[in-house]
């Protein structure tokens, strides 16, 4: 069920701003992707067009291509709810919906959009879904009660048996660990390795030891200064960002020299 | 505001000349001691006393303060008696209020008078139960009931389209027609009452001849002054709704109506529902816009679409106003006020509830 | 959501439109008619008034009231409109300033909660009830002050006597028209005074200030734009309150005096002749409505454009 995401010359716009400019590259399936890069840079404005978030912005635009596994998400016909039911997303808050017990926030994504399920079908997807975000122990005894009363790592892990829940062919995470203490991180970052057995995985961080653990390949995108559009700069497997990048600036960045 | 050099360069001191916390209590009595002797010379009077030992302690306080603390210790003691004396004047009329209600309203208020119209009741029972030959009779019945159909129409109306209108203005308002609206719903919320009615009773007029009033026609009235207020409260509840719960729906492949009917409504539900009901408790005590539009009767009418019809404030106002008995009007006015009392419960009661939605139905954080 | 503006380098034939799904096309659809519904509703307002008023316009001055034309008649009801609210506005910002001063900032934390729910239920007591209050407790009560100012202030033209018997006089009802707005102002004042940034306060706490500095330096600067906009709607509800001064007012026609009966106001003439009018009548209140109407329009654009033009002074963000 995962897929694989090849993207072609993308631009991507606020109004007549053009904040990402030329991004063409390859997400392998079943593999964790990275993007870094300093702040500003558009990295998550880039992230939201995978699966068609940005353009809830009014005003906002994207030229270019991103194919699912050879389907253009932005082709002509392309209905977004539907690429956000296969493109599942993870926030940089935790932001389970307040009015829901647990087990309403797992099958969320079902139960917006009407599907009948039945009760013990549903109760399967919850304890598989929560199992899947190494929550299950924890959340086990409190199915109903309100999502918001977990700790912050929970919640996030919470918001990931949610996107999980709707078997999506490709996980993005925009910044997943930023809010959370350095126990909750760890946490995550080993369910990462657990998911991408399933999933394609893209995340965002700007933490870069955590892209070096959790990831396969790395995107590094840079900016050239204020005002100007965020470009991605290089593109390799992890360990060749790491140790030997091809470009200087990429050198610069990953060796703490610079931003 | 001065900084004093001289004392800067010695070692500052830290204490201050500064009045004993005893001074206050003391120099209000010498004020009120003072207020009464003046008092005395222009003819006693409660009223007099109270305002003549007012003046006289802010004057006091802020001479001693002024000769012992300083010019700024004085201004700031000034200012903190005319804060008290405001909050003290102003708790006159407003207990008075309070009390006038209770305690007028109290003579009739009761089952007996919530469950009776004023059918048939005329100036001579008035005569005969002040005389002590009858009894006190006629009661509210038939303008609570109708109070209920308007409010109840009117809210029918006006939360729909106030609702709605709230949700286009936070969820898909952008450009001219949201600007519009926005300033209209402005506008609309500086409305005079009477205006509404008489919007009302022309509207009225136009469409079913000159002179029709029932209860419709009052609930649109009273409609045209709840809308604005539902649309401004329910769109500052909406706002409030973080944008992450919206994009968390759409990562899931939600679509946008149903992430709006299922998960932002639901998280604004209890401040939106506070709202309404702030918005019926400010209509439910309208009386300009109902007396032009649904009349006065002194029957039970449970028609709202015939006739006229009575409800609470035009029941006290014609109570007041017209007493059925020009010689003995006392058991009107008694009327009129427990009509006012019961008037202000129910207000209070909507108010109080209004808070307990907010409270109990806001969504649960769990710490 | 697309912008208008499209780069020239956009290549041709690429529709960018999301494809709409039928069910946010019905709702987006409803709660724009309900939106549209809305501004209907307040041109209906609008038309009718006007439809409506133009007889009476139009009328042969004879036959309006008083008989010298509408805006020979409709003048002293302004007058009086305005000079009521500006009685009551007069009472009550200073005193709404005080208590919303005492609340916010004096009285005991647990006191000023109690005290801030008090002042929001007073708000909402109909103004029936104030009128009610009004002809029956404030006007027997204070004849003796009118007569008191008739007699030793008399030869200022507002306080010629003879004083009213009755008390029912136009300061009367300024006065129970400031009871009336004076918990709503106050609620206002409160609420924007105690939003002043923490920071700020202790700011000026910190320089050395008093209590009454660190509010002139702090808290009014910050809450001023709000207490300009609780005032004016405060204003607003005084020139379009109709019960109260309908029921306290001993109408009747212009004086200079404001303790002795005579004069009325606009909203209370409405409601006084309104339900037994008919014919030119009719439309001569109706008029009068659509003065009004404007009045309360005008004060309204004016408090927004204070506000607005204060509020980049105010410190808030």
């Amino acid at each position: 069920m995962s897929k694989r995401i090849d993207v072609s010359d993308l631009n991507v716009y606020y109004g007549d701003f053009l904040a990402v400019e030329g991004v063409t590259m390859a997400v392998e399936a079943r593999s964790v992707t990275a993007f870094i890069g300093p702040s500003g840079c558009g990295k998550s404005t880039f992230i939201r067009t995978l699966n068609r978030l940005h353009e809830v912005v009014p005003g906002t635009r994207v030229e270019g291509k991103v194919l699912l596994d050879g389907q253009d998400l932005y082709g002509p016909a392309v209905d977004p709810v539907v690429v956000r039911r296969q493109i599942g997303m993870v926030f940089q808050r935790p932001n389970p919906f307040p009015t829901m017990s647990l087990r309403d926030n797992v099958l969320a994504g079902i139960k917006l959009n009407n599907s009948r399920m039945r009760k013990s079908e549903a109760d399967d997807v919850v304890e598989r879904s929560l199992r899947g975000a190494n929550l299950w122990n924890e959340a086990k005894d409190r199915l109903d009660t309100p999502g918001s009363g977990l700790s912050g790592g929970q919640q996030q892990r919470l918001c990931i048996a949610r996107a999980i829940a709707v078997e999506p062919d490709v996980l993005l995470m925009d910044e997943p660990c930023s809010a959370l203490d350095p126990i909750s991180t760890l946490a995550i970052e080993d369910l990462i390795a657990e998911l991408k057995e399933n999933y394609t995985i893209v995340i965002v961080t700007h933490n870069m030891q955590q892209a070096a653990r959790v990831s396969d390949r790395t995107a590094f995108f840079n900016i050239a200064g204020t005002g100007q559009p965020g470009k991605l700069i290089e593109m390799d497997d992890t360990t060749k960002i790491f140790t030997n990048p091809g470009e200087k600036a990429t050198e610069d960045y990953v060796s703490g020299r610079f931003g | 505001m001065t900084v004093d050099t001289a004392a800067r360069t010695e070692s500052t001191p830290l204490t201050h000349r500064q009045l004993p916390r005893r001074i206050v209590p003391v120099v209000l009595a010498v004020s009120i001691a003072a207020g009464a002797g003046l008092a005395a010379l222009v003819g006693f009077s409660l009223p007099a006393l109270a305002i003549l030992s007012a003046v006289v302690f802010t004057v006091a306080i802020t001479t001693v303060s002024g000769v012992v603390e300083g010019r700024r210790k004085a201004v700031d003691r000034l200012v903190t008696t005319l804060v008290y004396s405001a909050f003290a004047v102003a708790l006159v009329p407003l207990i008075s209020v309070v009390w006038s209600v209770l305690d007028n309203g109290l003579v009739r208020f009761g089952a007996d008078f919530l469950n009776t119209s004023m059918r048939n009741v005329t100036g001579l029972h008035d005569q005969e139960a002040v005389e002590g030959i009858g009894p006190y009779i006629g009661g509210a019945y038939h303008a609570l009931l109708g109070t209920f159909l308007i409010t109840a129409l009117a809210t029918a109306i006006s939360v729909p389209v106030g609702l709605m209108t709230s949700i286009y203005l936070v969820e898909y308002g952008r450009g001219k027609l949201a600007k519009a609206i926005r300033f209209f719903v402005d506008v609309m919320t500086g409305i005079p009452s009477i205006v509404a009615g008489l919007f009302a009773a022309s509207l009225f007029a136009v469409l079913f001849g000159v002179g029709t009033r029932n209860g419709f026609a009052g609930a649109v009235a009273l409609s045209v002054l709840m809308i604005p207020v539902v649309v401004r409260s329910s769109e500052e509840m909406l706002r409030i709704v973080p944008n992450e719960l919206r994009e968390a729906a759409y990562a899931l492949g939600v679509p946008k109506w149903r992430t709006i009917v299922k998960v932002v409504l639901p998280t604004a539900v209890s401040g939106i529902a506070s709202g309404v009901t702030l918005a019926i408790a400010r209509v439910v005590g309208e009386t300009a816009p109902l007396i032009v539009t649904a009349g006065f009767t002194s029957s039970i009418n449970s028609n709202p679409f015939s006739d006229w019809m009575m409800s609470l404030p035009a029941y006290v106002y014609s109570s007041a106003m017209r007493p059925l008995s020009g010689s003995e009007p006392q058991p009107s006015f008694d009327r009129a006020w427990a009509a006012a009392l019961t008037l202000v419960i129910i207000v209070m009661a909507l108010n109080l509830i209004a808070r307990l939605i907010a409270r109990i139905f806001a969504p649960k954080t769990g710490r | 959501m697309t912008t208008s503006t499209e780069p020239a380098t956009k290549p041709p034939g690429r529709p960018r439109r999301a494809k709409v799904r039928p069910g946010d096309r019905n709702f987006s659809w409803a709660t724009r008619a309900a939106g549209v519904l809305i501004l209907i509703v307040l041109a209906g307002v609008a038309a009718f008034l006007v439809r409506e008023a133009i007889p009476a316009f139009r009328a042969d001055p004879a036959e309006i009231d008083g008989g010298e034309g509408f805006f020979a008649y409709v003048w002293p009801l302004v007058f009086g409109t305005l000079v009521a609210a500006f009685i009551a506005l007069i009472i009550a910002t200073p005193l709404a300033l005080g208590i919303a001063l005492f609340i916010s900032h004096y009285a005991p934390r647990r006191m000023a909660q109690g005290l801030g729910y008090v002042v929001d239920l007073l708000a909402a007591i109909p103004s029936v009830v104030y009128g009610l209050w009004g002809i029956q407790w404030l006007a027997p009560n204070v004849r003796g002050t009118w007569e008191w100012l008739a007699d030793n202030l008399g030869f200022i033209p507002l306080f010629a006597g003879p004083a009213s018997a009755t008390g029912r006089t136009m300061m009367t009802a300024g006065v129970v028209l400031a009871v009336m707005i004076l918990p709503i102002i106050t609620a206002i004042a409160r609420e924007v005074f105690l939003q002043t940034p923490t920071l700020h306060q202790e700011a000026a706490l910190a320089l050395g200030a008093t209590r009454w500095e660190m509010i002139r330096m702090a808290v009014l600067p910050f809450g001023r734009p709000g207490l300009i906009s609780g005032v004016m709607l405060g204003l607003g509800r005084a020139l379009g309150e109709t019960m109260a001064v309908a029921m306290v007012l001993s109408t009747g026609g212009f004086t200079w005096s404001m303790v002795s009966s005579g004069n009325n106001t606009i909203a209370a003439e409405i409601a006084l002749d309104f339900p037994e009018s008919a014919g030119i009548e009719t439309n001569t209140l109706i008029a009068a409505g659509l003065v009004l109407f404007v009045i309360t329009l005008a004060v309204n654009m004016l408090a927004r454009w204070i506000v607005a033009r204060r509020e980049a002074f105010s410190g808030a963000n």
